[in-house]
């Protein structure tokens, strides 16, 4: 760590592994949810386990690209983040937020939250992902901008990089597009139409941006390869986003009743998205061939390949499976769905989270350069574990969308949907079994922050 | 990548193509408004049904089922109930009232949210307004 401004990325990392953690435990409830109806009913519903799931998720890992931003972000400026008390202070308003917005969700009931929080005067709750209450979306641009400018003012006083540049205008593009959250118009096409521009906007646009100058970033500094090699690659990896996302957003609208035409727009860009995730993970092999240096930090090396090949399989392969127009008739809104938005998320963006976390850790918490060898043995486990749950769950769901696709819409003798469930229960099982493996990997995780501390670090010898 | 594909290249790249492509997607956003007329239903967008997409929101329908194929996976599509009950709003309304407080042991079960008899009727004429939205012949059958 070479400024000391930089350590107020660690509360950021640990409360956003600490939510990590809630988030899974609430997965494994709703997935035994799926199989055993009743299941915590009526105290916890299903749509509430979902929100909490959903909702923590989205607040880690934007908690996570904060703590990342606050490391990053004066590293790459050569100099002190302008304001650390007012990184610390936005840091205590988004946690109070987030957890007063969680326990509001498990408190009471969603329709008394609304009233509660006053959603009357200005209404934005109850759409899919966007449940906070408006009051709370408030405090999130309000963060948000606070921490912009923070790292915005940063910038200006230092060095200029492509690579703080890029995550610069990846935050930004966040910030903006959240403001989409506010527009909730009675017409339910225009409101359908316009949600994505948060959500698609985000997640197949410009967390991309985000995603990619991380990447870049553990690069840089675990292999060694010249910054010109890897921000000339980051440019292009996030051109190929931009260009083939921002009309693959087109991908979205083939059914909610907007025109026809933007079945061939979404197809055709839609189809081009895997692209940039394919170069991202030539990329980061490519540059871990080309290494000028064995980095002690082997762990981090590790998410960083992971997360590269991991994105292109979830948001890429799986993401194309159901893409164009003539098959997502079939898969629209099913298992197939679920199966695709579990991988995504997990490859792209908790893993650039985890390898930021990874390579930052070690120096906030004293280390030079990385953790003991013993610490970061169990960490290379808890990614395996995880890694390979993750892909178990995503093949179960697959296999139970499969089913529910034919019985129930592409036969010709289609059944119900709740006939269909029952049906393919045994791959809810399954998957549900995948989903403790995955906590038991995610225990492994938190755990490898608690072994082999008081061990001498590793060295770039025993990474060779 | 060659030496005569430069860093600065690959930056006006990213910035060439991400100006264009999002003037495009503004260009089909404007076209797209234009279509709505057509398609959205809105001649039957009445206050009831306005009301209706309220309860909806508020209830937090979306954390369970799936309305033009949007939400979550756990419970049947409503987008077509409309028509899977018969073209009845009676029944979407018998339906909702009928949920038992504690659920169904062993099953899945929507809960009983008790709304007032306005709100059940803005419910009912929210998800049949919905059905009568052009979504290019989506689903594919009555199942949904």
């Amino acid at each position: 760590m070479n400024y000391q401004s930089q350590s107020v990325a660690k509360p950021y990392f640990i409360i956003a592994i600490a939510l990590f953690v809630g988030q899974i435990l609430f997965g494994v409830i709703m997935g035994l949810q799926y199989v055993i109806g009743d299941f915590l009913f009526p105290e916890i519903p299903f749509n509430v386990a979902r929100m909490v799931h959903t909702n923590l998720l989205i607040v880690w890992l934007l908690f996570g690209f904060m703590g990342a931003a606050y490391y990053l972000i004066p590293e790459e400026s050569e100099t002190e983040l302008f304001s650390p008390f007012l990184a610390i202070l936005m840091f205590w308003i988004f946690a109070a937020a987030g957890v007063a917005t969680i326990l509001g969700y498990l408190l009471v009931p969603y329709a008394t939250l609304a009233e509660l929080t006053m959603d009357d005067l200005f209404p934005t709750m109850g759409r899919e992902f966007l449940e906070q209450p408006t009051i709370i979306k408030i405090g999130i641009v309000i963060v948000a901008l606070s921490f912009l400018f923070n790292i915005g003012m940063t910038m200006l006083k230092g060095r200029k990089t492509a690579v703080s540049l890029v995550l610069f205008i990846g935050l930004v593009g966040l910030a903006v597009f959240f403001l989409f959250a506010f527009y909730v118009p009675e017409n339910l096409v225009r409101d359908k139409f316009y949600w994505w521009f948060v959500v698609h906007l985000w997640v197949e646009g410009v967390w991309e941006l985000i995603m990619g100058a991380i990447l870049a970033f553990v690069l840089i500094k675990t292999t060694g390869v010249d910054r010109e090699v890897i921000e000339k690659w980051l440019y292009i990896i996030i051109a190929m986003s931009l260009i083939t996302g921002l009309i693959g957003t087109g991908h979205h609208f083939f059914w909610i009743g907007t025109p026809e035409y933007w079945q061939w727009w979404g197809s055709i860009f839609s189809a081009m998205e895997p692209i940039p995730f394919f170069m991202m993970t030539i990329f980061a092999f490519n540059m871990v061939n080309r290494r000028r240096r064995n980095h002690p930090n082997q762990a981090a090396v590790l998410w960083a390949l992971g997360t590269a090949v991991m994105a292109f399989l979830g948001a890429g392969v799986w993401g194309f499976l159901h893409t164009l127009a003539p098959v997502n008739y079939y898969t629209h809104g099913t298992q197939i769905t679920a199966a695709h938005g579990h991988m995504a998320f997990y490859g792209a963006y908790v893993m650039i989270v985890l390898t930021m976390i990874s390579y930052s850790m070690p120096m906030l918490n004293g280390r030079k350069e990385a953790n003991s060898n013993k610490s970061q043995i169990v960490e290379m486990w808890s990614f395996w574990i995880m890694t390979v749950s993750m892909v178990f769950i995503t093949l179960f769901l697959t296999g139970a969308g499969i089913l529910q696709v034919y019985m129930q819409r592409y036969t010709d003798t289609p059944i119900s949907f709740m006939e269909v469930q029952d049906k393919v229960a045994i791959f809810y099982w399954l998957r549900e079994a995948a989903g403790v493996f995955f906590l038991i990997g995610l225990i492994v995780y938190v755990a490898s922050f608690f072994i082999g501390g008081d061990e001498p670090e590793a060295t770039a010898k025993d990474a060779a | 990548m060659s030496e005569t594909f430069t860093k600065s290249m690959a930056r006006n790249i990213f910035y060439g193509g991400s100006v264009f492509f999002f003037l495009l997607l503004l260009a089909l956003t404007f076209d797209t408004e234009s279509a709505f007329p057509e398609l959205d239903n809105r001649e039957n967008l009445t206050e009831e049904v306005a009301l209706g997409k309220r309860v909806w929101e508020k209830n937090n329908c979306v954390g369970c089922h799936t309305l033009l194929g949007e939400g979550a996976y756990f419970a049947p599509e409503l987008g077509n109930v409309y028509q899977r009950f018969g073209n009845s709003t009676d029944a979407i309304k018998g339906f909702i009232m009928s949920r038992p407080k504690d659920g169904i042991p062993g099953r899945r079960s929507m809960p009983q949210f008790n709304l007032s008899a306005e709100e059940l009727e803005g419910i009912a004429q929210f998800l049949k307004y919905a059905s009568g939205i052009n979504t290019q012949n989506w689903p594919p059958n009555i199942q949904g």
